[in-house]
């Protein structure tokens, strides 16, 4: 039997980037909150030192910020009729796990969506007529608009520091900027990094081609920053031991750097690491979850924290879990299309290409991992699909690749991989080249969602996630489209060779591509085709919220944390202003 | 934080050093060190290294495919004398050799390649299983134990593995071969502190500089210019 706990006011599950500034918020707002989360704490000073992080094998290779697996993993199949195996160990996704969760390990990349990626739905209706839309595609616009999220996006920068050049501020224009971006209330909080040398190649064959290249939005502080909390952040050092590790300058924002620090501080604060959250206990009657059921690894005994309001700040595999667990909300039905949790699960559609420069040194070891440069002409609704045959899109960008030694080598296709013309080939192309990406859209499509495996379990005895996902004709025809695009600027840059990289025809777990899962708990107008509504509000469960990724209704071409964080102080917003004076749904549907 | 700032400012100091230093030793030096470390696998080989996790059959399977992978010339030592086989046998017997972080419950299926390895073995039992079968296949393809066979048949051997062509009894040769040469690579180029990667040879090889303090004021100073430094890996910052 668990043990019974005194209620709380707010218990968060998850602290990662949502559960840190959800708990933030509501502390601040006066109550009182337990954070439960299942990995280790990890604090700044006495985890993200020199020389412990960098270490490339320990980081990169040995994933020692990522998820267990040997706890908890998740099954994976590319079509519905295919068996479903486990993940045995991650590899094309890396969630992380711990106090910070994948906020440590990012690699700062700070988007905005854009305006029309909000009612995307609608927008390509209107462009280019409803029945241009595919039946399996099943898109939605988001229940909340760009000009509403705005002033939280603002919220978010000003958390991590964000560097970057304006574009749009304000309806202004500013070349330099993204211009296609959405209207920003504010500048940047720092100017850009640093470019790199490939940047400024890129942005240079960029313009001529008339395109509008602008600096890599990051949240790596340019320059120290004091942020919205009055916690002080560092300057970038450019060490190029970004990706997969935490920042010892602490510049890179994390939650462990942004907030934790003075959520430590708050009384009303208490953060209960090792504590794995297996039930959320749900009163179907009263539409509430009365309590959550977790596990204290230290000690193997089981707790029932009751609380007013449960905040799910888990990552996406682990909200949808809980949801089908619980059974909140009608599962995704594949067979009839009808059901909400684990449906439109989307993905990141990332292609690029390498290239090779014999009279240029790169150093690309020096450099963040994203001190690099855009175009964002290709993204969403910024062009026009008329008889293209696909919609989506994606921004581009020329990285630097930071170079570690053992995962950044490049190499010309068809070198060797070992032996004495390998040794050769590596020597003369290691400091010479230079990686591009087109960051692609996935738009939802019936075929892709999220259940519960019938047969593999996790180690509390639960049923994993079963992730069924494949790319779609759409968003394959898409890639290919922007590669062509791609190409284009790469070949102006005038390397002495380069490679163009499309997607594999199946999607594989393998490979690192990126941890931009979304979906599967997605927000929306209507209970019948979403689980949450705008405030991020469980339809079936009042006293709810679910963060995170997984309430996107489908991903678009950029990364999403930016919205993710945006989300989170929107949320928050609707908690601290209006649940916690009335509490009940805030949306009737 | 007073712990923290020594070692750095021990570091920038010696940094600025070997930034002006370079252009006259390092160049010159560097293959004159990887030529005398190449004349030295009977001085090694007499003074085996203590094993954690390979028994002798094994290391000497690891020993002569690392320096197969990774051949001395004037780039560098052998795959060996750089570390890598004793960077294998570490490795093995690490938290991640073991199984850490994996996910071993069955039931078992063969999957598709894109579910990915799908295998009950942890990684030091893989390669156990693995350099069994490859032996198994190379005395009957040759006569003799992997590590018996000259230094073309060798490579011949290799080439069949990774190609999948090499017909192992009950195990995938092109898996295997996958897995060898990765934690060979990552055994050149980790950080010495693994036992791979001796003297830094392969950061001095492809002119990675290792951990740096900082880059913030070399960053544009050397846009576009070659930056040769001594390279430093986490022992010197300790």
């Amino acid at each position: 039997m668990a043990t019974k706990l005194k209620e709380v006011d707010a218990v968060v599950v998850g602290m990662g980037w949502t559960g840190a500034i959800l708990a933030r918020e509501l502390t601040k707002a006066g109550l009182q909150v337990v954070g439960l989360e299942r990995g280790q704490d990890r604090v700044p000073g006495g985890d993200f030192v020199l020389p412990a992080v960098r270490d490339e094998l320990r980081y990169s290779q040995r994933l020692e910020l990522m998820m267990d697996n040997s706890t908890d993993t998740l099954t994976f199949r590319n079509r519905p009729d295919d068996q479903a195996l486990p993940v045995r160990r991650i590899g094309a996704f890396l969630p992380g796990e711990g106090v910070g969760g994948s906020g440590i390990h990012w690699g700062g990349l700070h988007w905005r969506f854009l305006p029309t990626d909000f009612r995307i739905r609608s927008t390509i209706a209107e462009r280019y007529g409803a029945k241009a839309i595919p039946d399996d595609m099943t898109i939605q616009d988001w229940p909340v608009s760009f000009d509403e999220l705005e002033p939280y996006y603002d919220r978010f920068d000003k958390l991590c520091g964000v560097s970057g050049q304006a574009g749009n501020l304000r309806g202004t224009r500013i070349e330099g900027g993204n211009v296609f971006e959405g209207p920003r209330s504010d500048h940047y909080p720092n100017k850009p990094l640093i470019p790199s040398s490939a940047g400024l190649m890129f942005a240079s064959a960029a313009r001529n081609l008339g395109y509008h290249p602008f600096p890599m939005p990051i949240s790596i502080n340019s320059a120290p920053y004091v942020n919205r909390e009055g916690i002080t952040l560092g300057a970038c050092e450019y060490c190029g031991f970004c990706n997969r590790t935490a920042c010892e300058a602490n510049a890179k924002a994390s939650p462990n750097v942004t907030v934790m620090p003075v959520l430590r501080l708050e009384p009303k604060f208490e953060l209960r690491t090792r504590a794995w959250v297996g039930k959320l206990n749900y009163d179907k009657a009263a539409k509430k979850v009365v309590s959550v059921t977790y596990t204290d690894l230290r000690n193997g005994e089981e707790y029932e924290q009751p609380a007013g309001i449960v905040v799910l700040a888990s990552y996406v595999f682990g909200n949808v879990q809980h949801l089908l667990l619980a059974g909140i909300g009608a599962p995704y039905d594949h067979a009839t299309g009808n059901g909400v949790v684990g449906r439109n699960y989307a993905y990141q559609f990332e292609a690029g290409a390498q290239a090779f420069f014999d009279d240029k040194h790169m150093n690309s070891y020096m450099g963040s991992a994203a001190n690099g440069m855009c175009i964002d002409d290709f993204n969403g609704e910024n062009f026009d699909h008329a008889g293209l045959g696909f919609f989506g899109g994606g921004y581009f960008s020329c990285n630097t690749p930071a170079a570690p030694p053992i995962s950044g080598r490049m190499l010309p296709h068809g070198t060797p991989l070992w032996g004495p013309e390998w040794k050769r080939a590596t020597v003369k192309w290691y400091n010479h080249a230079c990686r591009f990406g087109t960051e692609g859209s996935v738009y939802a499509n019936r075929d892709n969602y999220l259940d519960l495996d019938p047969t593999y379990k996790d180690a509390l005895g639960r049923p994993l996630i079963r992730l069924t996902y494949n790319g779609t004709d759409n968003d394959h025809k898409m890639s290919r489209y922007l590669l062509g695009k791609l190409e284009g600027i790469v070949k102006a840059m005038n390397p002495t060779h380069y490679e163009m990289e499309p997607r594999p025809k199946n999607f594989t777990i393998v490979p690192y591509q990126s941890t931009h899962n979304t979906g599967g708990t997605i927000m929306g107008a209507d209970p019948k085709t979403s689980v949450v509504n705008r405030y991020l509000q469980a339809w079936d469960a009042h006293n709810l919220f679910v963060e995170g990724a997984s309430v996107f209704p489908q991903q678009h071409g950029y990364n999403p944390t930016g919205t993710v964080g945006a989300l989170a102080y929107w949320s928050a917003q609707a908690i601290t202003t209006q649940y916690r004076n009335s509490p009940g749904p805030l949306v009737h549907g | 934080m007073a712990e923290e700032t020594i070692p750095r400012r021990k570091f920038l100091l010696g940094a600025g050093i070997a930034g002006t230093a370079v252009a006259t030793g390092l160049s010159q030096a560097e293959p004159a060190a990887a030529a005398a470390q190449a004349q030295a696998p009977a001085a090694a080989a007499a003074q085996p290294e203590p094993l954690l996790a390979l028994n002798e059959t094994e290391h000497a399977f690891v020993v002569a495919a690392v320096d197969t992978l990774i051949p001395a010339d004037e780039l560098s030592p052998s795959g060996s004398d750089c570390g890598i086989a004793t960077f294998i046998d570490r490795q093995l017997a690490s938290a991640w050799g073991g199984g850490a972080k994996m996910y071993r419950a069955g039931p078992f299926h063969k999957g598709k390649p894109e579910q990915g390895y799908q295998l009950a073995l942890t990684p030091a039992e893989f390669f156990s299983a693995g350099i069994a079968a490859a032996n198994a296949w190379s005395r009957k393809t040759y006569g003799h134990d992997f590590d018996r066979l000259s230094p073309d048949q060798r490579v011949e051997a290799l080439k069949a593995m990774q190609d999948g062509k090499a017909e192992f009894a009950d195990f995938s040769s092109r898996a295997f071969f996958a897995r060898l040469l990765a934690i060979a690579m990552e055994g050149f180029f980790s950080d010495p502190i693994y036992g791979g990667n001796r003297n830094k040879v392969g950061w001095r090889m492809i002119g990675f500089p290792g951990l740096p303090a900082t880059y913030i004021n070399l960053y544009e100073e050397y846009r576009d210019k070659p930056y040769v430094v001594e390279p430093r890996s986490i022992a010197d910052f300790s």
